[in-house]
């Protein structure tokens, strides 16, 4: 080894803007002073605005009455509770219609782009039809669309149909019979917690099965099975204590029962379909961008056409989709927000609409309103990018 | 459906026919890419298929596995004949392994798991059964060290070698080969043809589609030379290369040994 000395770098004035290290940590620092300094500015501002308009400030309103109605609440509500459960009522109904457009949007969504890509001529060009026009239409209108059908083109109550017994469906909205739990329904679920610890067992078995006698069960179905069978069993031994509660009509609106409201169906609906056509594009997209090379290469290992689907082209096309699918759950949280245009009661309506209309707290309100769509946005990216970073491939 | 090593296969059976093409036709659209294919290979023989690019001799032998379709003409394969019939085509698909130019390695899993993917799943053989044989074939193509490493950490000679492992892995009588070291450094094209040539002498059935006159010369019982869709010539590799017959198999011959 030769002896080289280390030689501290030095450092003249003009680096700051010569030097390419210098510069890029001088030209950071200075973007950062003029963003803090702005910010200052702007609070500073607003702060000086609300004491001359003399304008309270803080959040102490959350705890006075509300003093106004939500047509849809998963908890206690009514119009003597406060501010702060109005806003609790309203992100449980955001995180409703989002967590049920999500799971829905998904499914339709993958389920289109794989049959888009049919050898079916006419199912890929109803699904190419279906995707171009979704997609190209602006989803307020789409919500407003199916909002105007059921409420505009279903029958009232009194001549609603019934598809199937029991279920009604009107343009005061879909009424499915209730569950009903007497004593003695928790070892119902005792029994689906436990069929679902069973479930996961079997898997594992078969998993060993597999790996040392080379057969291979039936896995999803038997799991299937063991999750319906075990609580219908439970069901049964309990004395059947779940009874239905039927909706019937009285009056001019059904009692009893479950009801799904026009405003939260048109949104689901509009919200899953829309979705659904940018998501059917993300999984074509993904499962072609697997090279056909890998399709053959299977084949002629002669594993069949959907177990190639299965064990090759999925697993590689996942990593393609994921990152864009994150983007499209995020949109689907967000765009939940238009449920004001047709009444839905979620967090922009009740904290971000009525509250603020009524106490004049902006932007308390919309503190609290951007702060949980950024938990919520946040923790879904959260979720997905840590399954991205899993399945993501190893190279060199 | 043979369970024995069929690569040990006895001289005795040399007569036995494990692929028969009369008469095939293919077009792609328009264009006439197989014309008349008439081709006997006999079990234990192995065929160099030469021509230029276009000549039709990729597809020629991805007419056995049916990877492509043939529209005219009659494909049996082992005895069974190639049809719409999918049981067909998966029994011949079990029974030919082929090897691709750009080795379609599967990236998501490792060398090991690549070779006992299709036995897992196809043969339903036990994991560690699998994983025994799989380790026995790497062993032959000369990488056992590399079975945790993924593909796309190895050279591209080492990932034409796991995939013919990968191949042999489901025990096939007849090993086909499209142009397998054409997508290689030269420096990789010897161990990879080293490895084919170790294949040929235990008495493997090979179809080989490669520019590889060297490896043609040793191991080649026929080459067969193609060019616009027919087979123009055919002959034992001496006559071939020594005395070709026709005009456009000699203008290949001096073009493609030029340089």
């Amino acid at each position: 080894m030769s002896a080289i000395e280390y030689q501290a770098p030095s450092f003249k004035l003009e680096d700051l803007w010569t030097d390419r290290r210098w510069r890029a940590i001088f030209v950071q620092i200075l973007a950062l002073a003029g963003l803090f300094a702005f910010l200052a500015y702007i609070v500073n501002n607003t702060i000086n605005n609300l004491q001359t308009l003399g304008i309270e400030t803080g959040y102490g309103f959350l705890n006075d009455p509300s003093s106004y109605d939500i047509s849809q609440t998963l908890i206690d509500y009514d119009s003597r509770s406060t501010h702060g459960r109005a806003t609790i009522v309203g992100i449980l109904n955001t995180g409703l219609i989002a967590l049920c457009g999500i799971i829905t949007a998904t499914l339709l969504g993958f389920t289109v782009g794989v049959l888009r890509l049919s050898g079916n001529w006419l199912i890929s060009r109803m699904m190419y039809c279906y995707v171009e026009f979704t997609r190209n239409v602006p989803l307020l209108l789409q919500i407003l669309l199916w909002y105007a059908l059921v409420v505009h083109s279903l029958p009232r109550p009194k001549n609603a149909l019934e598809p199937l017994s029991g279920i009604f469906l009107s343009n005061r909205g879909l009424v499915l019979p209730g569950p009903e739990f007497g004593s003695g329904s928790w070892i119902i679920f005792i029994a689906l917690a436990v069929a679902v610890a069973g479930a996961i067992a079997f898997r594992r078995y078969a998993k060993r099965i597999q790996e040392t006698t080379g057969k291979i069960y039936p896995v999803i179905s038997i799991s299937l099975s063991i999750i319906v069978v075990l609580p219908l069993l439970a069901y049964f031994a309990a004395g059947q204590p779940v009874s239905l509660n039927w909706p019937a009509l009285s009056g001019f609106n059904f009692k009893g029962g479950l009801t799904l409201r026009p405003e939260f169906l048109a949104l689901w609906f509009a919200l899953t379909i829309y979705t659904a056509s940018f998501i059917s594009e993300i999984v074509r997209a993904g499962i072609q961008s697997v090279s056909h090379g890998q399709t053959e290469a299977s084949y002629a290992l002669g594993i069949r056409p959907n177990w190639t689907m299965r064990l090759v082209i999925l697993p590689q096309a996942l990593r393609v989709i994921l990152p864009p699918l994150i983007s499209q759950y995020l949109n689907l949280t967000k765009n939940s927000s238009l449920a004001i245009a047709v009444g839905y009661m979620d967090i922009v309506a009740t904290i971000g609409g009525i509250s603020l209309n009524q106490t004049g707290r902006a932007l308390e309100s919309m503190s609290i309103v951007l702060a949980i769509y950024l938990t919520f946005s946040l923790s879904i990216s959260m979720v997905m990018n840590w399954y991205n970073k899993r399945v993501a491939l190893v190279e060199r | 459906m043979s369970e024995a090593a069929a690569h040990v296969m006895p001289q005795s059976q040399t007569d036995q026919v494990a692929v028969q093409m009369v008469g095939v036709h293919k077009w792609y659209g328009e264009f006439h890419v197989l014309k008349d294919i008439n081709l006997s290979v006999d079990a234990g023989e192995r065929i160099v298929i030469c021509g230029p690019s276009g000549s039709g001799k990729s597809t020629l032998i991805r007419c056995i596995n049916r990877l492509e379709e043939h529209q005219r003409g009659q494909i049996v394969v082992d005895g069974v004949e190639l049809t719409n019939d999918v049981r067909k085509i998966d029994s011949v698909r079990r029974e030919v392994g082929m090897v691709f130019q750009h080795f379609n390695l599967f990236p998501h899993l490792t060398v090991l798991e690549n070779c006992t993917l299709a036995p897992i799943w196809v043969k339903k053989t036990p994991k560690v059964e699998a994983e025994e044989i799989a380790m026995t074939y790497l062993a032959r193509v000369k990488i056992p060290e590399q079975a945790t490493k993924f593909p796309g950490q190895l050279s591209g000679g080492q990932q034409q070698r796991v995939a013919i492992a990968r191949s042999l892995c489901m025990n096939p009588k007849i090993m086909l080969f499209d142009e397998p070291t054409s997508a290689l450094d030269p420096e990789m094209i010897s161990e990879v043809l080293d490895v084919m040539v170790g294949l040929a002498e235990s008495g493997m059935t090979m179809l080989c589609v490669t520019h590889e006159m060297g490896f043609a010369r040793k191991v080649a019982n026929r080459v067969i030379f193609m060019d616009g869709g027919e087979i123009i010539e055919q002959n034992n590799p001496e006559e071939f290369f020594n005395n070709p017959q026709s005009d456009r198999t000699k203008l290949f011959l001096s073009q493609i040994l030029h340089n």
